[in-house]
């Protein structure tokens, strides 16, 4: 592995002018530089987004209007819809890929798939990856993994309708719903594929961010962005593989007669063959994966933001080590707690106890976070460009989405709102709008970075203001629907009387919806006329502090010309001064990590 | 019609704002064009920051007083209340936390908007206070786990004290049925094996087992107020969950396996229907009804408040229709509603 590295740094020592021979296929396609796989991973990421926020759009057309025909569901659903309005199937189905495709394809891949591969080495210091060939092999597992799970859609029967959990026996019995056809063997295909996807880029940016630190990037001189980067990769590490065994269990429940998830089954008249299995043994490999899976979304959004608002605080990250704790301790915690999913699936409720104790707990090194970015901003000189703007709304929809964790993570409080919109919200918004909020700020800050341009602020600040605005709209009322009782994954709620005057709000939730889908247009356009047309950007456009800065614009496999830079200090000298009050470097409020200590200068923190 | 008029506006809207940055590029087209936010970004951002606050307060606000009165009515079983109390507890905590939290975000990213020539205060680290906000939460969580796990403790304790009722909860793609003990209120053996749908036997009882001939099979709830009630649920081919959302209660129904929860109810249907909350919200909704019934839509018909089963756990196509209904009343219209009932044992005689 290092082999390849070894050869681009005799490479570059020697010629500085010389490069590989690239072609268009070994650039642009089968290319082992992470920085042209982050973004091959960026592009896929937000085109499956298009594809995930799409679908959510036209169920939440249904709620608000159910029954109502509508050409739009013509136009993408046709025999599904037929004469416009949706079927009772298709819904569950949109639910499920919806689900599936937001939380691993885009929050997982499109997330930290982009940062980590393009920060990891830019930013400790590295030419590229431990494995480049890896990374590749990497993000064209995801690819086909992605392209499984698309065309699944298409199917006679229709895609996995079970729900983003596929929970057995409904998504093992063909009979017990179309969907847990092909459909779900498609899915659980492209799973498979997507989790050894994973699993490679996992391992690669472990080995990486252990062995391939430029001399004197010590780990407590890591920005907090690989920090959370490398945690995670631990978690999925850990974590993935759990899932797989469910997975592949599955496969054998449905198609080779096995009785590991199902038991005791009359369906559509007969009595299936079925004995001894326990769907609540799937329950928990799934929720084994499933619950660290809400961290390995979050931690990267959250070691974005660190990084992000420290830079354009012009302050250091309040609390550097702390953080740092915080982001081990939610990587701990994080294992240790998916029981809280399954409070009420008939597993002993001893286990609900020690469950419930645990998951309060993670409520703390949360709570610390959220308040060291709080007093990050304290008496900073805050440039609001708008990947600033949206690590601030992170903090503010991980506040009100963690909060109601709270309840949720209550055994006792839980019986009641389980399942229901109040979940639903929750986790929208926690991990949801907060780990979107990531990717955005993500994206608006290292644009620079990965194409060489900038990407227009205007815009930006239209974008940020409405999804803002449109994300507490949908997802705050949502609270009370889940409060009077509402299930989720109602096709309709028509159905019951109690809950009629309930579709007002639906509607309202709707509309914001909907100006939320048609403001990320404004995205997607910036996103893509800035590539060809944005205003080429300049070396360090925010004034940042970290490695990446100092590698030229123009892209080439190995990042820097000539030596790696050496890293003298922390990543989060902003506004660092003399006891005089100057600035340490005159007229310059901050120091990059490449810049020796000054004479008489203390190195102060960490 | 409606929805294509939406569908326009929101056009309409996308191309007003998508017009608006145009002309506000192009006005700024002399300005500094870095596409970094400078001075004058920095200030309106600043400003719109804390307009969003506000707007955090204000949909909260607005919610609350809109949205406030479609809450489920008070609980109508015993540990219900104890369940509200806790939940009461958890909301004003995690409202003060909300209030404070969101307005020190929003208010100092409104005040420390950046200015050229600002300082900003190096400031990166301070023991005291990462103690005291690591401490404070972990006080108020300890007490909120104890509590929690108390009441916890309380409710999934179920156990034969004080005479409970035993009914069962089957649940089967899309519908529920109940099944009493009858006389003897003791079960009788079951297992999806012994199904039997020509002879009727569609819960899988054995035939032979002499508790279950008197068993009672209903397409409807019926239970005894202030009885304590443990109901043992079965699903005979996917996951199902029964929730009973105004008692608090839910369990979910797993094929191969018996699931348990107990409860006792305390307000019969009839007292329920008096409650003020409740006669407000069945005359919001007969309202909302009877606009429908004027447009000639279905499902119009007026309502009547029932106390109602839910399935809450994806079981497939009708999942959202999957429903029975609960009535609760006095012991003695409860045994004159059983006295109706057939046994099980009938059922299977007039079989044969």
């Amino acid at each position: 592995m290092s082999a390849i590295v070894q050869e681009h740094t005799e490479d570059h020592a020697h010629d500085h002018g010389h490069h590989h021979k690239e072609t268009f296929i070994t650039k642009y396609i089968f290319s082992q530089d992470h920085k042209m796989i982050a973004k091959q991973y960026l592009i896929t990421g937000l085109i499956m987004g298009f594809i995930g926020i799409g679908m959510s759009l036209l169920f939440r057309m249904q709620l608000a209007f159910p029954g109502e025909s509508f050409l739009l569901f013509e136009w993408f659903l046709g025999d599904w819809a037929p004469d416009g309005v949706m079927d009772a199937d298709i819904y569950l189905a949109l639910v499920t890929i919806h689900g599936t495709i937001m939380v691993f394809f885009v929050l997982t891949a499109g997330l930290s798939g982009t940062f980590s591969n393009l920060l990891i080495p830019l930013q400790i210091g590295a030419r590229d990856m431990a494995s480049g060939f890896l990374n590749m092999i990497s993000y064209w597992l995801f690819f086909i993994s992605s392209v499984i799970m698309v065309s699944s859609i298409f199917i006679e029967a229709g895609p996995a309708a079970a729900g983003w959990t596929i929970y057995p026996p409904l998504s093992a019995l063909p009979m017990a719903q179309p969907g847990s056809g092909l459909g779900m063997t498609l899915w659980l295909v492209s799973m498979a594929i997507f989790i050894a996807s994973s699993l490679m880029g996992s391992l690669n940016y472990i080995v990486t961010v252990i062995n391939l630190r430029t001399k004197g990037m010590s780990m407590t001189r890591l920005p907090l962005t690989i920090w959370a980067f490398f945690v995670t990769a631990i978690i999925g590490v850990i974590s993935f593989p759990v899932l797989l065994s469910a997975a592949l269990l599955l496969i054998m429940d449905r198609s080779f007669g096995t009785s590991f998830f199902l038991s005791d089954i009359f369906i559509q008249g007969e009595v299936l063959h079925y004995q001894g299995g326990s769907p609540v043994l799937f329950e928990h490999l799934f929720w084994f994966l499933g619950h660290p899976e809400v961290y390995i979304v979050l931690l990267p959004a959250l070691g974005i933001t660190s990084e992000v608002m420290s830079t354009n605080a012009r302050k250091p990250i309040f609390g550097y080590r702390a953080m740092v704790a915080s982001i081990l301790a939610i990587a701990f915690l994080s294992t240790i707690v998916w029981g809280h999913h399954m409070f009420i699936s008939g597993m002993n409720p001893f286990l609900g106890s020690v469950f419930t104790f645990t998951t309060l707990l993670i409520a703390i090194p949360s709570a610390v976070k959220a308040f060291n970015y709080i007093t990050t901003l304290w008496k900073g000189n805050l440039q609001l460009n708008p990947a600033m703007l949206f690590s601030i709304g992170l903090v503010s929809t991980f506040i009100t989405g963690g909060l109601t964790g709270i309840i949720l993570g209550d055994s006792t409080l839980d019986i009641n709102v389980h399942d229901t919109y109040f979940v639903v919200a929750h986790f929208h918004l926690v991990m949801g709008i907060s780990a979107l909020y990531g990717l955005f700020a993500g994206v608006y800050h290292w644009f620079p970075k990965m194409f060489g341009k900038m990407m227009n602020k205007n815009l930006g600040y239209v974008h940020f203001w409405v999804t803002a605005v449109c994300a507490y709209g949908v997802f705050f009322p949502m609270h009370f629907v889940g409060m009077a009782g509402v299930p989720r994954r109602y096709y309709e709620n028509t159905a019951f009387p109690m809950f009629d005057e309930l579709t007002d709000v639906q509607i309202l939730m709707t509309v914001f919806a909907l100006i939320a889908g048609a403001a990320q247009l404004v995205f997607a356009y910036n996103f893509v006329h800035s590539i060809f047309y944005g205003r080429p950007a300049e070396q360090n456009p925010w004034k940042s502090n970290t490695l990446e800065w100092t590698a030229p614009v123009k892209h080439f496999h190995g990042n820097w010309e000539g030596e790696i830079p050496h890293v003298h200090r922390w990543a989060y000298d902003y506004s660092k001064t003399w006891d005089n009050g100057d600035y340490i470097i005159p007229g310059q409020d901050y120091v990059p990590q490449h810049i020796p200590l000054q004479e008489n200068e203390e190195e102060l923190q960490h | 019609m409606t929805i294509v008029l939406t569908i326009a506006v929101l056009v309409l809207v996308a191309i007003a704002i998508w017009q608006m940055t145009k002309i506000f590029e192009l006005s700024q087209i002399k300005a500094d064009n870095s596409q970094v936010a400078n001075d004058k970004d920095n200030k309106y951002n600043g400003y719109l920051l804390f307009a969003f606050l506000i707007f955090i307060y204000g949909i909260t606000i607005f919610s609350f007083a809109k949205y406030g009165k479609f809450l489920l009515p008070e609980a109508a079983s015993e540990h219900g209340g104890e369940y509200d109390s806790l939940m009461y507890i958890s909301f004003v905590i995690i409202f003060i936390v909300q209030t404070i939290t969101q307005a020190l975000l929003h208010y100092f990213g409104y005040k420390y908007r950046g200015e050229k020539g600002k300082k900003a205060l190096f400031y990166a680290d301070n023991d005291k206070l990462e103690f005291i906000w690591t401490i404070i939460p972990v006080v108020v969580l300890a007490g909120l786990i104890l509590w929690g796990l108390y009441t916890w403790t309380n409710i999934m304790d179920v156990n034969d004290e004080d005479d409970p009722l035993i009914v069962e909860l089957y649940a089967q793609q899309f519908n529920w049925t109940a099944r009493y003990g009858g006389e003897d209120n003791e079960l009788g053996m079951a297992n999806v094996r012994m199904i039997d749908i020509d002879k009727a036997n569609v819960l899988g009882l054995d035939e032979s087992d002499p508790y279950a001939s008197d068993d009672i099979i209903t397409k409807e709830l019926h239970l005894p107020v202030g009885r304590k009630v443990n109901f043992r649920f079965r699903s005979q081919d996917v996951l199902h969950s029964a929730y009973m959302p105004h008692f608090r209660a839910q369990m979910n129904c797993v094929p191969g396996m018996i699931t348990e929860f107990s409860f006792t109810p305390t307000i019969t249907t009839e007292e329920m229907r008096q409650n003020p909350e409740v006669i407000e919200k069945v005359k919001r909704t007969n309202k909302i009804r009877a606009e429908r019934a004027a447009m000639g839509e279905p499902n119009s018909d007026p309502w009547e408040f029932n106390y109602i089963l839910l399935c809450n756990k994806i079981c497939g196509k009708s999942h959202y229709n999957m429903q029975m209904r609960i009535i609760v009343e006095s012991q003695e219209e409860y045994e004159a509603w059983l006295q109706e009932q057939q046994t099980f044992g009938q059922t299977m005689a007039s079989m044969n």
